[in-house]
Protein backbone atom coordinates (compact mmCIF):
# COMPACT_ATOMS: atom_id res chain seq x y z
CA UNK A 1 0.00 0.00 0.00
CA UNK A 2 1.28 3.23 -1.04
CA UNK A 3 1.58 5.88 1.33
CA UNK A 4 0.13 9.44 0.20
CA UNK A 5 1.79 11.89 2.22
CA UNK A 6 -0.82 14.43 1.13
CA UNK A 7 -3.25 12.65 2.64
CA UNK A 8 -1.37 11.68 5.69
CA UNK A 9 -1.09 15.28 6.71
CA UNK A 10 -3.75 16.77 4.50
CA UNK A 11 -6.08 17.95 7.21
CA UNK A 12 -3.39 19.06 9.49
CA UNK A 13 -1.50 21.20 6.66
CA UNK A 14 -4.84 22.48 5.59
CA UNK A 15 -5.58 23.73 9.54
CA UNK A 16 -2.34 25.65 9.58
CA UNK A 17 -2.93 27.47 6.50
CA UNK A 18 -6.38 28.55 7.96
CA UNK A 19 -4.83 29.18 11.02
CA UNK A 20 -2.13 30.85 9.48
CA UNK A 21 -4.75 33.12 7.76
CA UNK A 22 -6.43 33.73 10.90
CA UNK A 23 -3.45 35.05 12.29
CA UNK A 24 -2.74 37.58 9.33
CA UNK A 25 -6.93 38.89 10.01
CA UNK A 26 -6.25 39.04 13.79
CA UNK A 27 -3.52 41.12 13.33
CA UNK A 28 -5.16 43.87 10.86
CA UNK A 29 -8.07 43.79 13.20
CA UNK A 30 -5.64 44.83 16.30
CA UNK A 31 -3.57 47.21 13.99
CA UNK A 32 -6.82 48.77 13.08
CA UNK A 33 -8.39 48.90 16.32
CA UNK A 34 -8.10 53.10 16.22
CA UNK A 35 -9.37 53.07 12.49
CA UNK A 36 -12.67 54.93 12.27
CA UNK A 37 -14.93 53.11 10.01
CA UNK A 38 -12.82 49.92 10.18
CA UNK A 39 -14.89 46.29 10.28
CA UNK A 40 -14.03 43.59 12.36
CA UNK A 41 -13.71 40.47 10.40
CA UNK A 42 -13.13 36.64 11.29
CA UNK A 43 -12.59 33.32 9.65
CA UNK A 44 -15.30 30.62 10.18
CA UNK A 45 -12.83 28.21 10.88
CA UNK A 46 -15.64 25.40 10.52
CA UNK A 47 -16.52 26.54 6.97
CA UNK A 48 -12.84 27.40 6.06
CA UNK A 49 -11.84 23.88 6.48
CA UNK A 50 -15.24 22.06 5.06
CA UNK A 51 -14.38 24.34 1.92
CA UNK A 52 -10.91 22.73 1.69
CA UNK A 53 -12.67 19.79 2.05
CA UNK A 54 -12.00 18.48 5.42
CA UNK A 55 -15.69 18.77 6.63
CA UNK A 56 -16.76 17.75 10.05
CA UNK A 57 -19.17 15.53 8.91
CA UNK A 58 -22.17 16.91 10.46
CA UNK A 59 -23.58 17.75 7.12
CA UNK A 60 -22.59 21.71 7.82
CA UNK A 61 -20.79 21.76 4.58
CA UNK A 62 -23.85 23.46 2.56
CA UNK A 63 -24.20 21.48 -1.27
CA UNK A 64 -23.94 22.98 -4.23
CA UNK A 65 -27.22 23.49 -6.50
CA UNK A 66 -27.11 21.34 -9.82
CA UNK A 67 -26.16 23.20 -12.74
CA UNK A 68 -28.02 22.49 -15.99
CA UNK A 69 -26.40 25.38 -17.86
CA UNK A 70 -22.87 26.75 -18.09
CA UNK A 71 -25.04 30.25 -17.03
CA UNK A 72 -26.27 28.86 -13.43
CA UNK A 73 -24.35 29.75 -10.59
CA UNK A 74 -24.05 26.93 -8.27
CA UNK A 75 -25.69 29.14 -4.78
CA UNK A 76 -22.48 28.74 -2.55
CA UNK A 77 -21.31 32.41 -3.35
CA UNK A 78 -19.08 33.72 -5.65
CA UNK A 79 -15.15 34.11 -6.00
CA UNK A 80 -12.83 31.31 -4.29
CA UNK A 81 -13.71 28.97 -1.02
CA UNK A 82 -11.86 31.32 0.65
CA UNK A 83 -13.93 34.39 0.55
CA UNK A 84 -17.15 33.23 1.83
CA UNK A 85 -15.30 32.15 4.96
CA UNK A 86 -14.42 35.50 5.60
CA UNK A 87 -17.16 37.41 8.01
CA UNK A 88 -17.77 40.18 10.00
CA UNK A 89 -17.89 40.42 13.48
CA UNK A 90 -21.16 41.13 15.12
CA UNK A 91 -19.85 44.35 17.36
CA UNK A 92 -21.03 44.21 21.53
CA UNK A 93 -20.40 47.55 21.70
CA UNK A 94 -19.40 49.51 18.48
CA UNK A 95 -17.57 53.17 18.42
CA UNK A 96 -19.22 55.76 17.91
CA UNK A 97 -16.32 56.34 14.65
CA UNK A 98 -17.59 52.81 13.48
CA UNK A 99 -15.25 51.02 14.37
CA UNK A 100 -15.76 47.51 15.54
CA UNK A 101 -12.82 46.15 17.12
CA UNK A 102 -13.22 45.03 20.56
CA UNK A 103 -9.46 44.84 21.49
CA UNK A 104 -9.53 42.57 24.55
CA UNK A 105 -11.29 40.49 22.31
CA UNK A 106 -9.17 39.95 19.35
CA UNK A 107 -6.22 39.86 21.95
CA UNK A 108 -7.52 36.54 23.59
CA UNK A 109 -8.88 35.38 19.55
CA UNK A 110 -5.20 35.87 18.63
CA UNK A 111 -3.48 34.17 21.76
CA UNK A 112 -6.43 31.30 21.22
CA UNK A 113 -4.96 31.46 17.63
CA UNK A 114 -1.52 30.82 18.65
CA UNK A 115 -1.99 28.18 20.98
CA UNK A 116 -4.06 25.92 17.68
CA UNK A 117 -1.90 26.55 15.71
CA UNK A 118 1.28 25.44 17.72
CA UNK A 119 -1.29 22.19 18.32
CA UNK A 120 -1.63 21.82 14.41
CA UNK A 121 2.29 21.95 14.16
CA UNK A 122 2.46 19.50 16.76
CA UNK A 123 0.24 17.13 15.41
CA UNK A 124 1.93 17.22 12.31
CA UNK A 125 5.32 17.09 14.14
CA UNK A 126 4.35 13.90 15.51
CA UNK A 127 2.80 12.41 12.14
CA UNK A 128 6.46 13.15 10.96
CA UNK A 129 7.90 11.33 13.75
CA UNK A 130 6.26 8.23 13.90
CA UNK A 131 6.63 8.32 9.58
CA UNK A 132 10.31 8.56 10.32
CA UNK A 133 10.19 5.19 12.84
CA UNK A 134 8.24 3.29 10.23
CA UNK A 135 11.23 4.28 7.67
CA UNK A 136 14.18 3.47 10.09
CA UNK A 137 12.41 0.96 11.92
CA UNK A 138 14.20 2.16 14.99
CA UNK B 1 4.11 31.62 2.94
CA UNK B 2 1.40 34.76 3.47
CA UNK B 3 2.03 35.49 6.87
CA UNK B 4 5.30 37.42 6.11
CA UNK B 5 2.49 39.75 5.67
CA UNK B 6 1.96 39.87 9.64
CA UNK B 7 4.95 41.68 9.90
CA UNK B 8 3.72 45.05 7.16
CA UNK B 9 0.19 44.91 8.88
CA UNK B 10 1.95 44.81 12.52
CA UNK B 11 4.51 47.34 10.98
CA UNK B 12 2.15 49.66 9.88
CA UNK B 13 0.12 50.07 13.12
CA UNK B 14 3.25 50.63 15.10
CA UNK B 15 3.96 53.19 12.70
CA UNK B 16 0.52 54.90 12.62
CA UNK B 17 0.38 54.59 16.75
CA UNK B 18 3.92 56.30 16.65
CA UNK B 19 2.91 59.06 14.93
CA UNK B 20 -0.31 58.81 17.13
CA UNK B 21 2.05 59.42 20.27
CA UNK B 22 4.01 61.73 18.24
CA UNK B 23 1.30 64.24 17.81
CA UNK B 24 0.22 63.47 21.71
CA UNK B 25 3.63 65.28 22.44
CA UNK B 26 3.83 67.81 20.28
CA UNK B 27 0.42 69.18 21.80
CA UNK B 28 1.37 68.57 25.19
CA UNK B 29 4.80 70.64 24.47
CA UNK B 30 3.28 73.25 23.30
CA UNK B 31 -0.10 73.17 25.56
CA UNK B 32 1.18 76.34 27.34
CA UNK B 33 2.54 78.60 24.28
CA UNK B 34 0.19 81.79 24.25
CA UNK B 35 0.27 83.48 21.09
CA UNK B 36 -1.00 86.91 20.63
CA UNK B 37 -3.76 86.37 17.59
CA UNK B 38 -5.96 84.10 17.19
CA UNK B 39 -4.77 82.91 14.40
CA UNK B 40 -1.35 82.83 15.64
CA UNK B 41 -2.18 80.18 18.24
CA UNK B 42 -1.00 77.00 18.66
CA UNK B 43 -4.02 73.97 17.51
CA UNK B 44 -4.53 70.30 18.87
CA UNK B 45 -2.99 68.19 15.83
CA UNK B 46 -4.53 64.74 15.95
CA UNK B 47 -3.51 61.80 12.92
CA UNK B 48 -6.67 60.21 10.76
CA UNK B 49 -6.62 56.86 10.38
CA UNK B 50 -7.39 55.10 7.46
CA UNK B 51 -7.41 51.40 6.12
CA UNK B 52 -5.38 49.96 3.48
CA UNK B 53 -7.69 48.30 1.82
CA UNK B 54 -5.54 45.60 -0.47
CA UNK B 55 -5.81 45.07 -4.06
CA UNK B 56 -7.48 41.23 -3.63
CA UNK B 57 -10.52 41.29 -1.54
CA UNK B 58 -9.70 38.25 -0.59
CA UNK B 59 -6.42 38.85 0.86
CA UNK B 60 -7.19 39.07 4.78
CA UNK B 61 -4.74 41.84 5.61
CA UNK B 62 -5.36 44.66 5.95
CA UNK B 63 -2.60 47.64 8.03
CA UNK B 64 -3.42 51.15 8.64
CA UNK B 65 -1.87 54.38 6.68
CA UNK B 66 -2.29 57.79 8.31
CA UNK B 67 -3.58 59.65 6.23
CA UNK B 68 -3.23 62.97 6.92
CA UNK B 69 -2.66 65.00 10.56
CA UNK B 70 -5.67 67.57 11.17
CA UNK B 71 -5.66 70.66 13.00
CA UNK B 72 -8.76 71.09 16.09
CA UNK B 73 -11.01 73.67 14.70
CA UNK B 74 -12.09 74.68 18.23
CA UNK B 75 -11.50 78.27 18.72
CA UNK B 76 -8.39 78.74 21.12
CA UNK B 77 -9.07 80.49 24.82
CA UNK B 78 -8.65 83.94 25.51
CA UNK B 79 -7.34 85.23 28.84
CA UNK B 80 -6.76 88.05 29.92
CA UNK B 81 -2.41 89.17 31.08
CA UNK B 82 -1.37 92.30 29.95
CA UNK B 83 2.05 91.63 31.86
CA UNK B 84 3.05 89.51 28.82
CA UNK B 85 5.25 90.35 26.16
CA UNK B 86 2.94 88.64 23.56
CA UNK B 87 -0.09 90.42 24.76
CA UNK B 88 -2.14 91.93 21.89
CA UNK B 89 -2.86 96.15 22.07
CA UNK B 90 -6.28 95.12 24.68
CA UNK B 91 -3.84 93.08 26.98
CA UNK B 92 -5.21 89.36 25.58
CA UNK B 93 -3.30 86.45 24.83
CA UNK B 94 -4.58 83.21 22.90
CA UNK B 95 -4.10 80.28 24.46
CA UNK B 96 -3.74 76.36 22.45
CA UNK B 97 -6.73 74.60 22.28
CA UNK B 98 -5.31 71.67 23.86
CA UNK B 99 -7.19 69.35 25.84
CA UNK B 100 -4.29 68.03 28.41
CA UNK B 101 -6.28 65.49 29.89
CA UNK B 102 -8.07 64.36 26.49
CA UNK B 103 -4.22 63.87 25.08
CA UNK B 104 -3.08 62.37 28.09
CA UNK B 105 -5.85 60.08 27.56
CA UNK B 106 -4.95 59.78 23.96
CA UNK B 107 -1.14 58.72 24.68
CA UNK B 108 -1.99 55.82 26.76
CA UNK B 109 -4.83 54.75 24.70
CA UNK B 110 -1.94 55.39 21.81
CA UNK B 111 0.82 53.64 23.42
CA UNK B 112 -1.28 50.37 24.43
CA UNK B 113 -2.27 50.21 20.92
CA UNK B 114 1.42 49.91 19.95
CA UNK B 115 2.02 47.30 22.85
CA UNK B 116 -0.45 45.49 21.31
CA UNK B 117 0.86 45.39 17.87
CA UNK B 118 4.65 44.69 19.03
CA UNK B 119 2.94 41.60 20.81
CA UNK B 120 1.20 40.57 17.79
CA UNK B 121 4.66 40.69 15.66
CA UNK B 122 6.60 38.51 18.14
CA UNK B 123 4.06 35.97 18.56
CA UNK B 124 3.69 35.47 14.35
CA UNK B 125 8.02 35.60 15.11
CA UNK B 126 7.52 32.31 17.45
CA UNK B 127 4.88 30.76 14.88
CA UNK B 128 6.57 30.98 12.21
CA UNK B 129 10.03 29.95 13.71
CA UNK B 130 8.01 26.78 14.90
CA UNK B 131 6.93 26.25 11.45
CA UNK B 132 10.45 26.55 10.44
CA UNK B 133 11.42 23.83 13.02
CA UNK B 134 8.72 21.36 11.23
CA UNK B 135 9.90 18.05 11.22
CA UNK B 136 13.06 18.53 13.00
Amino acid sequence: MALDIDSYIGMQAQALKVQSRRTELLAANLANADTPGYKARDIDFREALSAAGYGTGTGSAPLPMARTSAGHVDGLGSGTAADGTLKYRVPLAPALDGNTVDAQLEQAAFAENAVRYQATLTLINSKLRSLMTAITGQ
Amino acid sequence: MSSFSIFDIAGSGMSAQSVRLNTVASNLANAESVSGTAAGAYRARHPVFKAEQPADPSDPGAGVAVQGIVESTQAPDKHYDPGNPLANSDGYVYSPNVNTVAEMVDMISASRSYQNNVEVMNTARTLMLATLKLGQ
